[in-house]
This record gives structure tokens, sequence and C-alpha cells, in this order.
């Protein structure tokens, strides 16, 4: 935790996570289905259908088909699918932008489906906020009042508000462009004012709807590691939306893969990787470079007979490739614990495999 | 990717099962056939019935035979005439109305134009007059604009029209200054409801495609003539583009940064006041801009209702064939259009937010925002002294007689029109004989001798062949009400020359539109040529073709090809540079030669414009022959006119307005529903 962003709310909340097991963001059968009569689809045999079936028979697109999942508190959840997965029409339902046909949305233990229009608005004001894919900035508006706004539409004060807002410019690095419009900046630039746009309310959760695809691939890293960084500083629970499966391994606490509207599989990086739920997931992690993402817990096999067990100790959820060299310079085998708990070892011919492994791949 | 669901929808043929498809290949192929098939079917019936029946039940009407509709109209008008005294509504509505706006005209007047019972000048005298419009154009646009206004409205009074161009700045601004209040809410309101804008766009629709000349006369019966009347004609004319263009500013602000400020927690007016009249403020100047221009096309016109201003110099030197003056007075309108244009379009351009983003990160320093404001403040200084001096001092309050520049024009401009109607009188002679002979009389006996009822029938039949079922449809109604007015014969007579017209309109703009599509050369040239045309108002485009082609038929469809040619041209054109740089990449890479990248692909390409177009075309030219009953041109147009200037007429010109109307409706609802049909296919 910085400076910036610890008030008196920040730092109850903090308190309150330490002691409390109530998830950021509780997600329970949430329905989205496009078309007319929508909502007399679901509970009938029909909301079985696949997509496809679904549409001919009815005309009706089942956008978001029965999610449910929880996003820990701090913890950085990402959600990918290719386009027309409906993982973008999933994070405006957390907000409501998009109206749910069915289900509940919680943050915080706050019923954001139930909520009403002046109670959804407080909602939004003071507990969420967004990052676009194409920014969304204010053209007419200087970089400082853009970041200003979402305290402006809550009514603080103008001195509090810019001074709030000149922090989270200078948070995200583009102090000096306080005064420039949007149109005068790079993309990058304009996503970093989106950024502090969103943390200058101070949400409990932001939420980021493909925020770095429209940006080319070095400025993208440099985003994706400004978020590592905000993360690291700020420590907000983070729904993180992509169709980029490198992003999601990169960034992701945990993944939720979706097809079609639905949930195909969710997990840590490694457990994507390492066990995919189908061929579908199977074939989208078929390119990722094994080592970087599985750690040695699926690598690790119980030690033969007679194998030494007198080499260097190593954590399970240490990546593969970090694990390597030191593995490698080894001579005896690694062993490798959870904790205090033997779970058995690792020679040089584990890690080769798994790194030769993705060459043949 | 955002909202992704919500926008796959509408491409849904993709999944739908494939047996509605193929089972409708078939029938689409047998409705382009009939198509043609009919057309032919209807023209070759035509000309032989009319060969057989030529000049039986054409429904003609001499010129001063009235029907019972047109002595019922006038009766109406006598009872409206008698309920003014006594009807609750015109005592608690319209009076006070009526009384309001022309309170409000005279009281500026007094201000700015006109002398008053008590003072032999204006309060204001015209030394007032100049600078505190000098200073408008300044705090409004620039300085560039300031130096056009002060130039223009000096010119003005050198010219001898002083009076009546205040007069004419006056009515437009009161127009404009409504428009202002009313136009902006209602696009708004029209933005914000899908429902709103299904039920207000059709009426915006029918105000535009009324020729403004059909509904003079219904105001005049309900408001009086003069201002009041000259006002709301003018408002009705100009108030839908402003409507629309708000409506279009507000619709186009980013989905995404609206979706952005929803997730932020604005409420309904947050947004509209903070982010969607701040984005669309550029659109909504450029609406008034708009606004403006058709405010003072129509407050010329209005001089047949007794509008004041320089429509009336105008309006008298055409009925007196005058050239010399109604060249110095259309000249007058012409710079007041020029004035307006360029200071509105200036204002647009200095609230665009790529103006303001440059000012606002420039440091302040001579041109900076400061420097600015010290200026319009020393302005309004200034302005107030000139004002207070021309209130005090007859010579700065009555306009000098001398240098009289109009004088001298008009007669050098009366002697260059005889010099040149004299030397080239054999080939504008030709030219008038030969589109006369070949074209308009032939086309005219065609369509008005034609038995009626058998042109009824062709009409259906084409509406049917080009328009589908719904144009036919609005067809038979209109010709249900062009057979009510009794002008069967004179709405043919119009429509014969519109046609022409029209048609002479499309050759011209499918010519010069394709060669600016493909050329960004011709297209820089020609375009603000064409821009300039389209700030000109209409009533000003009858004098130099009456100058050339003297009182006929044929200044009319002159007149109505400068009018209409510019905003068909600029359609084909704009349509011919929308075709795909792909495709046409693609057809060059197979060896296209120029001709046919023109004819194969750009021409059937853009066809959807090209329909935009003629209907555009058509439209205008329509309003244009209309108003060219005042030089000779006969039909509809005549009838109008004379019914404003001889009161047992008025039955019949207003009849002959409703006839255009439907005239016009006819026309548009064939050519919009086959341009949809040909965008489609």
């Amino acid at each position: 935790m910085t400076a910036p962003t610890l008030d008196p709310e920040t730092s109850r909340r903090a308190a309150r996570r330490a002691d409390s097991i109530e998830p950021a963001l509780k997600v329970e059968g949430l329905w989205k289905i496009f078309g007319a009569k929508a909502d007399r689809i679901i509970g009938t045999p029909d909301e079985h259908l696949s997509r496809k079936e679904l549409q001919s028979r009815t005309g009706c697109l089942a956008a978001v088909k029965d999610v449910s999942f929880e996003v820990a508190q701090g913890e950085v959840f990402v959600v990918m699918g290719l386009s027309g997965s409906g993982k973008s029409t999933l994070v405006r339902l957390l907000t409501r932008l998009i109206e749910p046909t069915a289900g509940t949305v919680r943050i915080d233990g706050e019923d954001v489906t139930q909520a009403g229009k002046a109670q959804l608005r407080a909602l939004r004001r003071n507990h969420m906020a967004m990052v676009f894919q194409q920014f969304g900035l204010l053209p007419h508006r200087k970089v400082i009042d853009n970041v200003a706004y979402g305290l402006e539409v809550r009514g603080e004060p103008k001195a509090k508000r810019l001074a709030r807002a000149q922090e989270m410019v200078d948070l995200v690095g583009l102090s000096g462009y306080e005064g420039s419009f949007p149109d005068q900046l790079s993309g990058g630039m304009q996503q970093r004012v989106g950024l502090a746009r969103a943390l200058a309310v101070d949400p409990q959760v932001l939420l980021f709807d493909e925020p770095f695809s429209a940006l080319d691939p070095l400025i993208r890293r440099d985003m994706q590691n400004e978020v590592c960084r905000l993360h690291e500083e700020v420590g907000k629970t983070m729904v993180f939306i992509t169709h980029d499966l490198q992003e999601a391994l990169r960034l992701g606490d945990r993944i939720l893969i979706m097809r079609d509207g639905e949930i195909v599989q969710i997990g840590t990086p490694a457990e994507v990787v390492a066990n995919p739920a189908d061929d579908y997931v199977r074939d989208f992690v078929s390119d990722v470079p094994r080592s970087h993402v599985l750690t040695l817990r699926y690598v690790v096999r119980p030690a033969h007979d007679g194998e030494s067990l007198d080499g260097p100790v190593m954590q399970a959820n240490q990546i593969v490739r970090d694990a390597a060299r030191q593995v490698l310079a080894s001579s005896l085998p690694v062993r490798v614990y959870d904790d205090d708990r033997f779970l058995g070892v690792v020679d040089d011919e584990d890690i080769l495999r798994v790194v030769v492994a993705e060459e043949g791949a | 990717m955002s909202a992704t669901a919500v926008r796959e929808r509408p491409t849904g043929p993709a999944a739908r099962p494939p047996a509605t498809t193929r089972a409708s290949r078939p029938r689409i192929s047998v409705r382009r056939h009939w198509r043609p098939f009919l057309l032919g079917a209807v023209v070759v019936l035509w000309l032989v019935l009319w060969a057989v029946l030529k000049g039986t039940q054409t429904l003609e009407l001499g010129g001063a035979e009235k029907t019972d509709f047109h002595l019922w109209l006038n009766s109406v008008r006598d009872s409206f005439d008698a309920a003014r005294s006594n009807s609750a509504v015109f005592e608690y509505v319209v009076q006070p109305l009526t009384d309001g706006l022309n309170g409000l005209v005279a009281f500026l007047q007094s201000l700015f134009s006109q002398p008053s019972a008590l003072r032999p000048v204006p309060q204001v005298g015209w030394l007032g007059v100049v600078v505190l419009l000098a200073w408008l154009a300044f705090a409004l646009a620039g300085v560039r604009s300031m130096l056009l206004v002060g130039a223009c409205v000096l010119l003005f009074g050198f010219f001898g029209y002083w009076q009546q161009s205040i007069d004419t700045l006056v009515v437009t601004f009161v127009a404009v200054g409504l428009c202002a209040i009313l136009g902006p809410p209602l696009g708004i309101w029209m933005a914000r409801s899908r429902r709103v804008s299904a039920i207000i766009s059709p009426v915006l629709d029918l105000m535009q495609t009324l020729p403004s000349f059909a509904y003079l006369a219904p105001l005049a019966l309900v408001f009086g003539i003069g201002p009041a009347a000259a006002i709301v004609t003018t408002i009705i004319y100009s108030l839908p583009p402003l409507v629309r263009i708000t409506e279009h500013g507000i619709r186009n602000v980013s989905p995404t940064t609206l979706e952005a400020v929803t997730s932020m927690g604005g409420t309904a007016w947050q947004t509209l006041t903070k982010v969607q009249l701040p984005m669309a403020r550029r659109t909504i100047v450029v609406g008034i801009n708009q606004c403006t221009m058709a405010a003072l096309s129509m407050a010329t016109i209005a001089a047949l209702i007794n509008g004041p201003g320089l429509g009336q110099p105008v309006l008298q030197s055409l009925q007196s064939l005058d050239v010399g003056s109604a060249f110095v007075s259309g000249l007058a309108i012409v710079l007041m259009a020029i004035m307006l244009d360029r200071t509105t379009t200036a204002a647009s351009e200095r609230s665009g937010i790529e103006a303001r983003v440059a000012r606002g990160t420039s440091a302040g320093g001579f041109r900076g925002p400061r420097a600015r404001r010290v200026g319009v403040i020393a302005g309004a200084v200034i302005a107030a002294v000139a004002i207070y001096l021309s209130h005090n001092y007859l010579a700065l309050a009555k306009f000098p007689a001398s240098p009289d520049l109009g004088g001298p024009l008009g007669k050098a401009v009366s002697a260059a029109t005889n010099w040149t109607v004299g030397t080239f009188s054999g080939f504008t002679g030709w030219l008038k004989d030969t589109i006369t002979t070949l074209l308009v009389n032939p086309l005219e006996s065609l369509l008005a001798q034609s038995p009626w009822w058998v042109m009824a029938l062709v009409l259906l039949g084409i509406a049917l062949a080009l328009g589908g079922r719904r144009a036919a449809v609005a067809a038979a109604a209109c010709e249900a009400v062009i057979l009510g007015t009794g002008l069967w014969n004179e709405s043919m007579k119009t429509l014969a020359t519109t046609l022409v017209a029209t048609l002479l309109v499309v050759v011209a703009a499918v010519v010069v539109g394709v060669w600016m599509g493909r050329s960004r050369l011709a297209d820089a040239i020609i375009r603000p040529v064409l821009d300039a045309f389209q700030t000109i108002p209409s009533f000003v485009y009858l004098v130099p073709a009456l100058a050339l082609f003297g009182p006929t038929r044929f200044t009319a469809i002159v007149a109505a090809l400068a009018y209409g040619v510019p905003i068909a041209t600029k359609l084909v054109a704009d349509g011919i540079r929308g075709v795909s740089p792909t495709t046409v990449e693609a057809a060059e890479s197979m060896g296209t030669t120029g001709w046919q990248m023109v004819s194969k692909v750009q021409v059937p390409m853009s066809r959807a414009a090209v329909v935009l177009a003629a209907n555009q075309g058509l439209l205008y030219v329509l309003s244009m022959v209309v108003v060219g009953g005042l030089v000779g041109g006969g039909g509809l147009g005549y009838l109008v006119v004379s019914g404003f200037s001889q009161g047992q007429l008025f039955g019949k010109g207003l009849a002959a307005g409703i006839a255009i109307t439907a005239l016009g409706i006819m026309l548009d609802r064939i050519t919009q529903h086959a341009a949809a049909r040909l965008g489609r296919a």
C-alpha cells in the first residue's frame, strides 16, 4: 500500500479483508440472453441447448450462460476467450451496463443486480471502475479533468478532486501531461489516463475490458508491467478481460476460460496449462512455453528406490524456468516441498522433458 | 469487441438454416425481371393511348375558371377572416402569437432599421448597426469575419438597400433565435428516445419535402400577411436541419465514451451537460449555420406574403422585368448569404474540439485567449460609443445617399444584359428553342394531353415498377389529392417541366460528379463553387436566368438547374468516392480501363447515391420550377403567385399549393423507395 490510495476507507477495508472471508466479487448463475422474451427461456429445457440451436429455434442469442465464480480480495482474475465468447458482455453485466437476464452479482456483499437506480449509481461511483478497450476518454477535457470526472459526478469539491486526480496522474507516470488533451497523447498514454481515471475513485474492484488490445505489442507489454506494478502498489481486486492468452498467463492469479458464453475452465495459469479441461483449452495452450508457466508441482515425481535424497530443497510453487538452472547445476535430484510437506524429487531429465516437449509441440 | 453479442445479431443470415435462403433465391430473380418489363409495357401502352386519345379528357381549366373546391377555399378564407374577431382559438392562441411576433419585429425595426412615429430615424443609426454587427462577428467568430461583416453591411447601404437589408437581418435573426430555442431541445429529445424520433422524423421529412411556396398561403390565412407569417414560414423551413443535426450530433457521441461515463455513475443530466452537449457542440453550431442559411433563403421568399426585407425589391423588379434592380438587390442577398455563412462556419470551427485543444494549450501571447477577451471587451465599449453617437447625430443615423453604388451598378447590369442578349440572342434563343421543342413540348404534350385516367394509370405503373407497392400506394393517394384540387392539367404541365429539369440535373450531376469522384483536383476546384451556389437563396437564381432567357418556361428550368445541380453533384461525387478503394484496386489489377472502371465498377456500386441525387434534385427542381411561376413559368407556380395578388383567385392558388405538395410527395416517395430498393440490391 502506498500513500496515494490510503484513506480511512481503504484501511478499514484492508482490515476487513484480513479477517473476513467475504469474496470481493461473487457471481452466481449469471445469464444474458439477447432477443425477444429472452427471460422465458431460462428454466425451460431450452436453456440447455447450444448457442447455435437456441438461435435457430428461438432467434435469441445466449451471450452468457449460467456463469458462476468468485474473486477473492486483492486477486487478479482474468476472463479469457475468443471474440464472440461473451467475455465483454460478462464484464458489462457486472456493473449492469448490460442488464443481466438472470443471476446475481455481489460486490463486497452488496447485491448489484437488485440495486435500484440510485443505489446502482452509488455502487458505480464508489465501488467499481472500468477501463475500456477504446479508452472512452472525453476529448473536450484535459487529462486532469478526465481523471477527475468520476469524482466530479459524485460531487467532490473541486480542489479535492483535482488534488486526487494529480496524484493519480503521477501514479500512472503521466506527470507533466495533465494539461494536454487526449488527442495529443499516444494510445498507450491515453490508456494510462483511462487507468488513472478508474483508480481516482478508489474502487474496490477494477474492471478491465481488453484494455490493451488497441495498443501495439511493445506498448502492450509496457502497460501489462504497469498493471502488475499498480497491483503491487494499490492491491486492488481486478477483473481483467482479454483474448490474449499470454496476457492472461502473465497477469492472472486465476483464469476463467469462456467459450460460447459458457465457462470451460477456471484455474491458475499452471493448472490450465498442465491440465486443460478439454480439447478447446488444450488447443489454446498448446503454443504456450510450458516451462514459463508450470511450477515444480506439475513436474515432481516420487523418488525412485535408491535415489539420493540429499539434494537441495525447493518450493513447489517455483516456476520451472526459474528453477531450471539450479536443478541442472545440482548433481543430485532436487527435493520439492510444499511448505514442509515433502512432495518428491525433480532431476535434470524431468526439467528437460518440459523444455523439450514444448520444442516438439 | 465491445458488446459483441448485440452487434453480431443483425449479421445473422449465415447462421440461419440454409433452406430459407435456397427457397427465397428464385423469388428474388423473378422480381427483378418483371419490373423493367412492366415499365416497358406501361410506356408502350401510354404512347399508343396518347396517340389515339390525345386532347380528350385532359381536365383543362381556364385561367379564371374556378371549381367548387376553389370557391369553397375562398369561403374558408372569408370565414377565417370573420373568425379572427370571435373565435377563442384565434383570440387566445393565434392572435397573441401574431401580435407578439409582429411586435417583436416592429420593435427591432424601430431600433435598427425604420423610422418610428417619434423619430424620423431608427433609434440606432447606421454607424451603430455596422459596429455592433462587426463586434458580434468578432466575438462569435474572429477578426476575418469581423472585417467581412463590416464590409458587407456597408455595401448594403451603398447599394441603396440599407433599410431592407437590416429588415432581412431582423427577420432572419428572430427566426433563427426561435429555432435555436426550439431546435436543440427537440433534437436532444429525439436523440434520447427512439420513439420520439420515430414520431417527429416524418414530420420533419414533410417540412423539408414541402416546396416552401406551398405553405405560404395557408400560413398567411392564419397569421395574416406580414412579418408574423413570414417568421413562422421561415421557422418551418429552417427548423428541420437544426433539429436533425442536433440529433445526429448527440447520437454520434462515441458509445465507448458514454459507456465509460455510465460506468462511473453519472446521472442522465450530468451525462448530457458534461459529455454529450460539449462533444456535440461543433455539430450543433453547424446546425445553426444550416438553419441560418435556410432562414435567409425563406425570409426573402416570404416577401410574397409581405414579409419585410430584401425579398421585396427582388420580387418587384422580377415582376417588372427590371433586371438591373433585380441584380443589385439579388447581389445584396448573395453578399448577406456569404457573410452569414462565413461567420457561422468560422464560429463552428472555433467551437470544434481541435480549436479548443489548440487554444487550451497555447500559453497566452498575442493571439491567446486573454488577448481575445480584452479585444471583445474593448469592442463592446467601441460598439456602445458608436451606438450612442449614431443615436444622437443625424449624419451617423441616416445612411448617406452617396456614394451610390446601386444605381450605376443596376444601369451597368441592364446595359450589359441588353448587350449580351442582343449579341448572343442567336445562341440563347437557339438553346431555348432546341430544348423547348425537343424536350419540353413533347413531354408536356405527352403528360398534359393524355386523358387524365391514362396519366393516372401510367404514373401508378411507373411508381410500382420503380418503387414497389408502397410507392404505388403513395402515388395513388397523391393522385387523388391532385384530382381533388381540380388542377390536374396544370399539375401535369408542372410535372413535365420538373421532369425535363430533373433529367438535365441528373445528367449534369453524373458527369460532373463522376469527374469529381475520380479526380481529387477536380473535386478541390469544383466543390467550393458548388458550396457557394448552395448558400445563395433560391430566389436569386431567377435573376440571371430571367436576364438571359426572358419570361418563359425555360427560364424556370435554367434557374432550377442552377439550384438543383450542386446538391445532386455532391451526392454523386460522394457516392463515387465512397466506392471501396480495395474494389477499385482489385479491378485495376485486372486491367480495367478508365471507362470500364466508371461504367462497370464505380457507377454501378454507387447507384443508390445516384438515385438519391435524383431524389434531391427532383425536390430542389420542383421547388424552383414552382418559384419560376414568378417569371412566366406557368403551371402551378403561376397560380400560387396570382392567388396572392388577386383576391378571387385565392382559393385556386391555395389549391395549387396543395397540388404542388401532393406532386412533391409523390415524386419523393417514388424516388426514395427506388433508392432504398437499389441500395438493398
